[in-house]
C-alpha cells in the first residue's frame, strides 16, 4: 500500500475542516508526445501556451451554454462545499466543487468579463500563469465528473462540465493526461481500451464459453462478429478478463441464451467506453462513438444493447442518438439505445426466464448506483428507472436486498472515487480518500444488515471497489457485477 | 445643477445600462448552442414537467433546500423579503396605486426586516463556515454590504427619518413623464438611491446575472427525451 493513511471510517459522516493544500501533490502522470498524437494535441508544453489557452477557453464558452451559464451565475453561496467525495474524503479547499470550478472561472473571469479586466483583484479574476496552469491539472484531476454537486446547486451549476473544458483546454496546450490518452488511442486503433486484438477477443470468449460449459453443463454461446445476429452487445472491455467484470459478462450470456435472443460482440466496436467525454474532446468522442454506429450497421443487428458501464451508459443513453446521423436500420420497436439491465428487466417481467432465488441466498446485497447512470441517464420509462429497475431485477433474483442510506443512493449517490478518467495507479491516494463517504455507508449496512455483496453496474465502479476494499478492511470479493447475480438464479436447463 | 437633475441623469443612465445589460446577457444565453443533452437526472419527460421543475427553483428553492437548510432559510427570507419589498415600491410609480400594491402594503413593511435577516444570516456565514469563508471574494461581501445598506437606508425612511413621500412620488412620476420634479432631500433617501443606481449598474456584469441565468441552465430546462427525440445544437448539427 503507498504512503499515506486510509480514512477511519466514523460512525456517522462529519464534515471536514478545511486543510489547504493537503491535495496539492496528487497529479497524474503527463501523457508523451506519442500518446498525445494519438489523439490529435500536441506533445508537449506548446511556447504559446497562455495565449492558446485564453482562446480556447473562449472558445469553449461560447459553444456551450452551460458553460457560459455556469461560469456566470455562481453565485459562491456554499451550497456544494459538502457534497464533493474528493472534499469529504481529503479536505483541501480545493476540492469543493465551487473552488474547483473558480480555477477555471477565475481566468474566464480575467480574460472574458469587465469586472475580471479591470477589477480582478476585488472579483477574484486572475492570470493564467504556469502556476494556474499546473493547478488545473492537479485539481481537474481530483474530480470524477460525477455531478453530484449539480444536484445541490440552485443553479444546476455541473462542475463535470467545467473539468471537462479545463481538461480539453490542457490538451490543446500539450498537457494531456496519460491514463486517458493511452487508452483512448488504444480505442481508435484497435477498436478497445485494452488493445485486445480480435484474435485475443475470440479466444478469450471461446474460453468463455468453455468455463460456462464446465460450470453448468450447457452450451451458452458469446459470439463474435455474428453477422445478422438481433443484438450487438456494446461492453466495457474490462468484462472481458476482469474480476468481478467477467461474471456479469457470463451473465448477460445466460440472460440472452435463456431468452433465446441472438446476440454478437463486435470485435471493430468491442469497448462500450468512451474516455473522451472525460477529457471533453468532441471529436473524440464522436469518432469513438461512431465505430460502435459502424459496427452495428456492417453486423445489421436489429438493436443494440450497452452492458454494465457508468459513463459508456452516459454517452449512449443522452449523447447518440445525437452523435449518430443514420440510425434508421435499427429495429424501431426497441430504444435505442438499452441497457442490459432494461432487457433483463423486461424478460423478468415477461416470465421468459426461469430463476431460482434460493441460488443467491448466500449473498445479503446492497446496491451502488454509479454516478453516470443515476445523474446522466435513465433506464425504462418513468423518471428514476435508472434507480429501480437495477434494485428490481436484483430482487427478482435474490432474496436479502438492502439498500443504503437514503442521503447516499439514487441521485444522491456518491462516485467510487474512480470514475471521471481517475482509475489509474498514480492516482491511489486520491481513489482511496475519494472512496470514503461511499464506504461508510456500505459500513452502515455491513454493520446492520451483515451485507456481503456490494453491487454495482459500472466497470470503473467495480476496478475501483476491488482495490479500495481492502484499504477499509472490506472483503475485495463483496463487489459483484449485478449480471452475476442475475447469472447466477437462472435454471438454464429449464427452458431448453 | 441640481440634485434632481443629477439624480434623475443617473437613474436614466442606470437603467439603460441594467435593461441594456441584462437582454445582451439573455440574448448571449438563448444564443449559445447547447451541443448535448446534460439534465441533471432524474429528469422531467416533458415541456410541462420542465416548467414545473423550474418553478420550484425559482419559488421554494428546492435544489438548495435539499442541499443546506441554513442557505435555504437565509436566502429563502432575502430573496421573499426582496420581492415583497419591491412589490411595496410598485406605489411610486403607479397612479392610482394598484389595489393589490395597497394589500400586500403592511406585509411589505415587514418584510423589509426578513429581507434583512436573510443577508445578516448569509453574511455571517461567510465568516463563521470556514468552507464558505474560504471561496468567498471580495466582491462577495461587498455584494452582501451594498444589499444590507439598502435596505438599512430603507428601513431609516420608514422609521427613523420620514421623507416627503408625496413630493417623492412626484419626483418617480415625473422620471416616467421626462417631467424632472424636485427631489426631497433627506439623507437615507440620497444614501437609498444612490446604492440603488450601483446596484443596478452591477446587475448584468456580476453574480446577480444568476436570476435570469437560471433559466438557461441546460442541467435544469432539459427535457429527459434523447432516446426519442433526435437533438442537435452547435457542433453537434454540423
Amino acid at each position: 500500500m503507498a504512503d499515506f493513511d486510509t480514512p477511519v471510517l466514523k460512525e456517522y459522516p462529519i464534515i471536514p475542516l478545511i486543510k489547504k493544500g493537503s491535495m496539492a501533490h496528487s497529479k497524474p502522470y503527463v501523457a508523451k508526445p506519442d500518446i498525445q498524437a494519438g489523439v490529435g494535441f500536441p506533445g508537449e508544453l506548446v511556447d504559446n501556451w497562455q495565449e492558446v489557452g485564453v482562446k480556447k477557453l473562449g472558445e469553449l464558452v461560447s459553444g456551450s451554454r452551460a458553460l457560459q451559464v455556469f461560469l456566470d451565475t455562481c453565485v459562491k453561496c456554499g451550497a456544494c462545499t459538502d457534497k464533493c467525495h474528493y472534499y469529504l474524503g481529503t479536505s483541501d479547499p480545493l476540492n469543493m466543487p465551487v473552488a474547483r470550478q473558480d480555477l477555471l472561472r477565475s481566468v474566464y473571469r480575467r480574460y472574458y468579463t469587465f469586472a475580471g479586466k479591470f477589477f480582478p483583484k476585488l472579483v477574484g479574476a486572475k492570470d493564467f500563469t504556469k502556476d494556474v496552469l499546473d493547478k488545473w491539472y492537479s485539481y481537474f484531476h481530483q474530480c470524477s465528473q460525477c455531478r453530484r454537486c449539480s444536484v445541490f446547486c440552485p443553479y444546476g451549476i455541473d462542475t463535470a462540465e467545467v473539468s471537462m473544458a479545463a481538461r480539453e483546454i490542457l490538451d490543446t496546450v500539450g498537457v494531456g493526461q496519460k491514463y486517458c490518452n493511452e487508452i483512448l488511442g488504444k480505442v481508435h486503433k484497435i477498436g478497445n481500451n485494452l488493445g485486445l486484438p480480435k484474435p485475443a477477443l475470440v479466444d478469450t470468449m471461446e474460453g468463455l464459453e468453455e468455463d460456462i460449459k464446465d460450470e453448468t453443463g450447457i452450451d451458452v454461446r458469446v459470439p463474435v462478429d455474428q453477422k445478422g445476429a438481433d443484438v450487438l452487445l456494446i461492453t466495457p472491455s474490462a468484462d472481458f478478463f476482469a474480476e468481478p467484470h467477467i461474471d456479469g459478462l457470463i451473465g448477460y450470456a445466460k440472460v440472452f441464451h435463456q431468452a433465446g435472443i441472438s446476440w454478437t460482440v463486435s470485435s471493430y466496436a468491442s469497448e462500450a467506453a468512451n474516455f473522451s467525454m472525460f477529457i471533453g474532446s468532441n471529436e473524440n468522442l464522436l469518432k469513438t462513438a461512431t465505430r460502435i454506429r459502424d459496427a452495428a450497421y456492417d453486423l445489421g443487428v436489429k438493436r443494440i444493447v450497452v452492458g454494465e458501464c457508468g459513463h459508456a451508459w452516459r454517452v449512449a443513453y443522452s449523447f447518440w442518438n445525437t452523435l449518430f446521423k443514420d440510425m434508421d436500420f435499427l429495429d424501431k420497436k426497441y430504444p435505442m439505445p438499452s441497457h442490459i439491465c432494461e432487457v433483463t428487466h423486461d424478460l423478468i417481467q415477461r416470465g421468459a426466464l426461469k430463476i431460482n432465488k434460493e441460488a443467491n441466498d448466500h449473498r445479503r446485497i446492497t446496491f451502488h448506483d454509479s454516478c453516470n447512470v443515476a445523474r446522466g441517464s435513465r433506464m425504462g420509462n418513468i423518471p428514476g428507472g435508472q434507480f429501480i429497475i437495477p434494485r428490481e431485477v436484483i430482487k427478482a433474483c435474490a432474496n436479502n436486498f438492502y439498500d443504503m442510506a437514503p442521503e447516499t443512493i439514487h441521485e444522491n449517490t456518491f462516485c467510487c472515487g474512480g470514475g471521471g478518467g481517475l482509475l489509474t495507479d498514480d492516482l491511489m491516494e486520491l481513489r482511496v480518500k475519494g472512496a470514503l463517504p461511499r464506504m461508510e455507508a456500505l459500513k452502515q449496512v455491513v454493520d446492520e444488515y451483515d451485507v456481503n455483496t456490494f453491487v454495482a453496474i459500472c466497470a470503473i465502479c467495480k476496478t475501483q471497489f476491488a482495490k479500495t476494499l481492502p484499504y477499509y478492511k472490506f472483503d475485495m470479493d463483496m463487489i459483484t457485477s449485478l449480471h452475476q447475480i442475475v447469472g447466477d438464479s437462472l435454471e438454464l436447463g429449464t427452458n431448453d | 445643477m441640481s440634485l434632481s437633475v443629477i439624480y434623475a441623469i443617473l437613474f436614466y443612465f442606470a437603467t439603460l445600462l441594467f435593461i441594456v445589460g441584462v437582454a445582451r446577457k439573455i440574448v448571449i444565453y438563448a444564443r449559445t448552442p447547447a451541443p448535448l443533452k446534460i439534465p441533471t437526472m432524474p429528469a422531467p419527460l416533458t415541456k410541462k414537467g420542465v416548467a414545473w421543475r423550474l418553478t420550484k427553483e425559482v419559488v421554494v428553492f428546492r435544489s438548495l433546500f435539499n442541499a443546506n437548510k441554513w442557505i435555504w432559510l437565509f436566502g429563502w427570507l432575502f430573496h421573499v423579503g426582496l420581492l415583497l419589498v419591491l412589490l411595496r415600491h410598485l406605489r411610486y410609480v403607479t397612479e392610482p396605486v394598484w389595489t393589490w400594491v395597497v394589500l400586500i402594503q403592511p406585509f411589505g413593511k415587514y418584510a423589509a426586516f426578513a429581507m434583512l435577516i436573510g443577508l445578516f444570516g448569509l453574511w455571517a456565514r461567510r465568516f463563521l463556515v470556514d468552507r464558505i469563508r474560504y471561496i468567498s471574494s471580495p466582491s462577495d461581501h461587498l455584494m452582501l454590504m451594498l444589499l444590507i445598506a439598502i435596505g438599512l437606508s430603507g428601513l431609516g425612511m420608514t422609521y427613523i427619518d420620514h421623507t416627503d413621500i408625496v413630493s417623492l412620488k412626484a419626483y418617480v412620476l415625473g422620471l416616467m413623464y421626462f417631467d424632472i420634479q424636485p427631489l426631497p432631500s433627506n439623507l437615507y433617501l440620497i444614501t437609498h438611491l444612490t446604492l440603488v443606481v450601483i446596484l443596478m449598474i452591477i446587475f448584468p456584469i456580476s453574480k446577480l446575472i444568476h436570476a435570469p441565468g437560471l433559466f438557461f441552465s441546460p442541467t435544469r430546462n432539459q427535457v429527459d427525451n434523447s432516446r426519442d427525440v433526435r437533438h442537435t445544437a452547435g457542433w453537434t448539427a454540423k
